[in-house]
């Protein structure tokens, strides 16, 4: 029997990356929040690899710091290791990474969320959402409980009819051993919302001690830490090492023998996978030329013995398994204590979404996470924290909040999920950025934090701090920019040094620091006028110095791209009444109502000359 | 799409005395100072004082490429209520491509079709009433735009292209696959490999760029002029060449006033003849236009027909024309050889063929032919093993796609870090890509997947 419970503002349906976000971010926008998980021991767990950024991701977990998110700081408070990847590569696709360890990465998310104002926890399974004139009223738990509330944040993960296989076996599941939600599903097709399903998959855990690491290659963290939160200038830490081994000729032989009994060959599971993360078998079918694939052994945190195997991800059946791990060097006596499994899951098609993540008919219904077809950690809690926020807004009666493709890889991770939809589950890459030199992971606060302040989840302090930290980038760079280096012995010693070539005459140093030769450091004894700048504040200038020419050119590119974005598209719209647009573009733009010019010339099928018909007509319409 | 500065030529293809070419945009004013010269040296091209009207020349570096009258249009008060420029010049569609290429090069684009009226209606100058038939313009002129395009990308312009962007993928993709899996196994692109596959890709674009020209002989066909003092039997010649009666045949010398111009299948090579007015200093106004037009078509003509009267003394004119025709593919004709010879072909044109006719008896036509065929047999009309890129917009999409290879290039000299090289690459794809009609970045990621192995 039904009972009723509690009124909330926002209820957040899962308590993963993306519900986390959401959760804080309405609680802490003041609205009254309720963040509901089947079970709240599997708060922010990561079922998959215990590690947190990496390439774009790294840019993901940034902006949500600059927006007054956690996961940067929950990162910082529970890594165990830390490294800055592509740093033989340009600014732009520098990457932070971290290894987190797990439980610990839980306990104090679990703890934040616990001490959070306006925020309350519930361990329950919500069964049903009721809608009434197109709105969303209440959610109901499985035992019967029932919540009034003006927004819901869906953030389900894999737990939709989570089913787990492993080889011929195959059972209803969630991931890392918890209980599927079993019933939503059938309430969101109720409310007219399309599902599709999705499948992905995690390797085995290990135990070290079976572990001969004598035979593999130790990875250690970076020497000098970078944090990922922008409030935290340097950290220290005893770090601990990930360590690298390969399959070889004997593994790929034993997939090849066993590959009957995979269900994805099989055709026991049906769901899309990721083309990103193929199973090991996936990868010896379609590289079969490759000799050995690389795999990382990272362990899941300080106080366990368990090791995650990467690059081993598989549904092959258990006792293949064995075999197969038994078959790479160093792991030959390797004791499996969690086996590598498939999941399949229910996520809604993306395109069913405003670009604030609410549905475009339902209100008060917000998506994040992998429901919406994307998949990691980062990508999950960076549309969590634009859910939350949008959901709490929406309550507070406010304008939603969105980041465009030029702001934010935020923008395009959810401009690409909502505009172009996805066949497989969706990973963030710095090659979807167009502006990828301006969305730097070094300049995610220059570009975001004044955002988080306006809407509240950057507390004043911070706001100053960054204020200061962005008019000393913008003094040192007039300043290099008006400061002539005379030709000195001196000077030429350092150029000569570094490999560049001597000067004959005065030369201003931002023309030195464009050279690649050159960096901001290098000229300090030449350059009696300098400032004292942080390393974050001289990092600005020397990146702004060096790529300045190709960083104008984007800007310009963005000044055009802007102009589209803001030509709005009222939602009332019924594309078939314009004459001069072709067919396809009709009926594209009738099923995605896009809310902008530019969101609609990123539609496939919509063509320029439907896109220049659509500015006419609009402004038609405005004369009338 | 960009809101940037656009061109056109805004006149009707065809025939017309005059052509313009209209430019619109904030940059307006500077893109058409970078190419023309005024003859009042102290006009600023830049901030024309009011609407107003210059003459002067287009210039290709130093060399002049027509004579103009440009129009200056200060916004608001414009067609656009932009700034625009219109070039007028002579309206052969030859010259009119030649100075619109010039003006793309100078930092214009190609205006899409109806966007110089889709411009006056957004910013407000047209009502609303008109604004009606612009979207029809906008899709009909689309449509055609759309077939044409199609037939061209059937042929060998897609599949040159495709063979010049399977390398730069191949490299992009890889840098790419790098920059997105630092920790795979991937085969860094060495600074060589790009630099040579850039090379390759610079070689074959200014190639195909190159191509352009021959593209217009093969769309247009061998602008051929005939060219020769009043009555020399010029019209007769044409209108034989022809096998009709087009141009008015009278012996009373100017009556052709303007030129005239059709196209002939000679053996399988299209000819576009144009008549001309004679070369004749002459005080009539009507005239004059004519006579100065033909000057103008000798500059633009791919072959010439000189026309030489065997029974009249030659004149100061005749010797002009042997000037004129110095330094062009030409073939001499002595006319009228049916009546009395009254000089020596032999001794005024040394080493050169002459060819003997009488146009109005139908003598020596036969000889003629082959001679326009000796001369033309080695291009192949009907196939084109090279890539023509006869297109005005997809030329000037390969231009902007050589400039960031050279960009690109630069780049790797000053040792930038790829992911900026990559920039540039991108950049020179979508370019390409516009041709073609494809995503660059759906290109790239698809082909990381498929090519390498990753993941964890």
């Amino acid at each position: 029997m039904d009972f009723f419970i509690d009124d909330y503002d926002v209820a957040v349906i899962g308590a993963g990356h993306a519900g986390c976000e959401a959760a804080l971010a309405s609680a802490r926008l003041g609205c009254k929040t309720i963040i509901f998980s089947i079970n709240l021991d599997a708060i922010a767990n990561m079922p998959c690899n215990p590690s947190i950024g990496g390439t774009s991701k790294g840019h993901l977990v940034r902006e949500i710091d600059a927006l007054g998110g956690e996961m940067g700081k929950n990162t910082d408070k529970t890594f165990i290791q830390s490294k800055m990847l592509n740093t033989s590569k340009g600014p732009a696709v520098f990457s932070l990474r971290a290894q987190a360890d797990r439980r610990r990465y839980q306990m104090e998310m679990k703890y934040t969320l616990e001490q959070q104002e306006n925020l309350d926890i519930n361990q329950a399974e919500i069964s049903d959402i009721t809608i009434s004139e197109n709105k969303v009223v209440s959610v109901r738990t499985a035992r019967g409980g029932v919540y009034r509330v003006k927004a819901v944040v869906l953030a389900t993960g894999t737990y939709l009819k989570g089913r787990i296989i492993l080889g011929d076996v195959s059972y209803d599941g969630g991931p890392d051993g918890m209980f599927p939600a079993t019933y939503l599903s059938r309430s969101l097709k109720e409310a007219g919302i399309e599902l599709m399903r999705f499948k992905t998959g995690t390797p085995a855990r290990i135990n070290a001690k079976s572990i001969h690491f004598e035979e593999i290659e130790e990875q250690p963290g970076d020497k000098e830490i970078t944090p990922f939160s922008f409030e935290n200038e340097a950290l220290e830490k005893e770090q601990i090492p990930c360590w690298l081994t390969y399959t070889n000729e004997k593994t790929h032989e034993i997939i090849k023998a066993n590959l009957h009994r995979s269900p994805l060959y099989s055709g026991n599971i049906k769901g899309t996978g990721p083309r990103y993360c193929p199973s090991i078998e996936d990868k010896i079918v379609r590289f079969a030329d490759k000799e050995r694939h690389q795999i990382f052994i990272e362990p899941m945190g300080e106080n366990t013995d368990e090791m995650y195997v990467q690059g081993m991800s598989s549904s092959l059946p258990e006792d293949v398994q064995y075999e197969v791990y038994h078959s790479i060097k160093g792991l030959e006596d390797a004791k499996i204590m969690r086996p590598a499994y498939a999941i399949e899951y229910d996520c809604i098609n993306p395109t069913q979404l405003k670009l604030s993540l609410e549905h475009k008919t339902i209100e008060g219904m917000f998506f994040a996470g992998q429901i919406n077809g994307s998949s990691g950690y980062e990508e999950a809690a960076a549309q969590g924290i634009i859910a939350g926020i949008n959901a709490a807004r929406k309550v507070l009666g406010k304008e939603p909040f969105i980041l465009d493709r030029s702001e934010a890889y935020i923008g395009v991770l959810i401009d690409d999920l909502v505009t172009k939809g996805t066949n497989e589950p969706y990973r963030m890459m710095t090659s979807r950025a167009e502006y990828r030199l301006i969305l730097r992971q070094d300049n995610a606060d220059m570009r975001l934090t004044e955002k988080g302040y306006q809407l509240g989840l950057i507390s004043r302090e911070r706001y100053e701090k960054f204020l200061k930290k962005k008019a000393n980038i913008e003094k040192e760079i007039e300043r290099v920019k008006n400061t002539v280096l005379s030709p000195t012995e001196e000077l030429n010693a350092i150029l000569r040094e570094k490999g560049a070539t001597p000067v004959e005459t005065g030369i201003h140093i931002s023309d030195l620091l464009r050279r690649s030769e050159i960096k901001y450091d290098d000229l300090e004894p030449v350059d009696g006028n300098r400032p004292v700048l942080t390393r974050a504040e001289k990092e600005q200038v020397e990146v702004c110095m060096k790529y300045e020419g190709y960083i104008e050119r984007q800007m310009h590119q963005i000044e055009q791209f802007k102009k589209l974005e803001k030509k709005l598209l009222p939602k009332d719209i019924d594309y078939n009444e314009i004459s001069g647009l072709a067919l396809e573009a009709r009926q594209k733009l009738n099923k995605q109502k896009p809310e902008s010019i530019g969101q609609a010339s990123r539609i496939s099928g919509v063509s320029p000359a439907d896109i220049s018909v659509l500015l006419v007509w609009l402004s038609m319409k405005k004369g009338k | 799409m960009k809101e940037n500065t656009i061109a056109a030529i805004a006149t009707a293809p065809g025939v017309g005395g005059i052509g313009i070419i209209r430019v619109s945009g904030e940059e307006a004013f500077s893109v058409v100072a970078k190419i023309f010269r005024p003859k009042d040296a102290s006009f600023n091209l830049l901030a024309p004082k009011a609407n107003i009207m210059k003459y002067g020349y287009i210039m290709d570096g130093e060399t002049k490429i027509d004579e103009v009258m440009v129009s200056f249009f200060r916004a608001p008060h414009s067609y656009t209520t932009e700034n625009v420029a219109e070039i007028n010049c002579h309206g052969g569609i030859v010259i009119l491509n030649r100075i619109l290429s010039k003006v793309i090069e100078a930092g214009a684009r190609i205006a899409e079709p109806g966007e110089f009226t889709k411009r006056a209606f957004l910013n407000g100058r047209i009502d609303l009433a008109q604004a009606e038939s612009i979207i029809d313009l906008i899709t009909s002129k689309t449509d055609l735009a759309r077939q044409i395009a199609a037939k061209q990308l059937d042929g060998f312009l897609s599949s040159k292209l495709k063979e010049i962007k399977t390398d730069i993928y191949d490299v992009l993709i890889q840098i790419e696959a790098g920059i997105d899996y630092p920790e795979h196994e991937i085969e860094e692109v060495t600074r060589e490999k790009l630099q040579s596959v850039l090379e390759n890709a610079k070689n074959s674009l200014a190639q195909m760029y190159a191509s352009f020209e021959q593209g217009r002989i093969i769309k247009e066909g061998v602008r051929t002029v005939i060219l020769g003092k009043p009555n020399v039997g010029k019209s007769s010649l044409m209108n034989t060449l022809l096998k009709e009666e087009r141009a008015i045949v009278t012996d009373i010398p100017g009556t052709t006033r303007d030129t005239i111009e059709e196209v002939v299948n000679l053996r399988g090579i299209p000819l576009r003849i144009v008549d001309t007015a004679g070369i004749r200093e002459t005080t009539d106004k009507i005239e004059e236009i004519g006579v100065n037009k033909a000057k103008s078509e000798i500059a633009q003509a791919d072959m010439i027909i000189a026309v030489f009267d065997i029974s009249r003394d030659l004149t100061e004119e005749d010797y002009e024309i042997i000037e004129l025709i110095k330094d062009k593919k030409s073939i001499v004709i002595v006319n009228k050889v049916d009546l009395e010879e009254q000089w020596n072909p032999k001794e005024i044109f040394k080493n050169q063929k002459i060819l003997n006719l009488s146009a109005k008896n139908k003598i020596g036509l036969e000889d003629l032919e082959e001679e326009i065929e000796s001369l033309w047999r080695n291009n192949d009309f009907s196939t084109g093993e090279d890539v023509i890129l006869s297109n005005l917009r997809h030329k000037n999409l390969v231009y902007n796609a050589l400039n960031e290879i050279d960009s690109a290039l630069d780049a790797l000299k000053l040792d930038l870090p790829v992911d900026l090289i990559s920039i540039n690459i991108k950049s020179l794809l979508d370019n390409l890509g516009e041709i073609t009609g494809e995503n660059v970045n759906d290109e790239v990621i698809n082909g990381i997947f498929s090519r390498f192995c990753l993941g964890k």
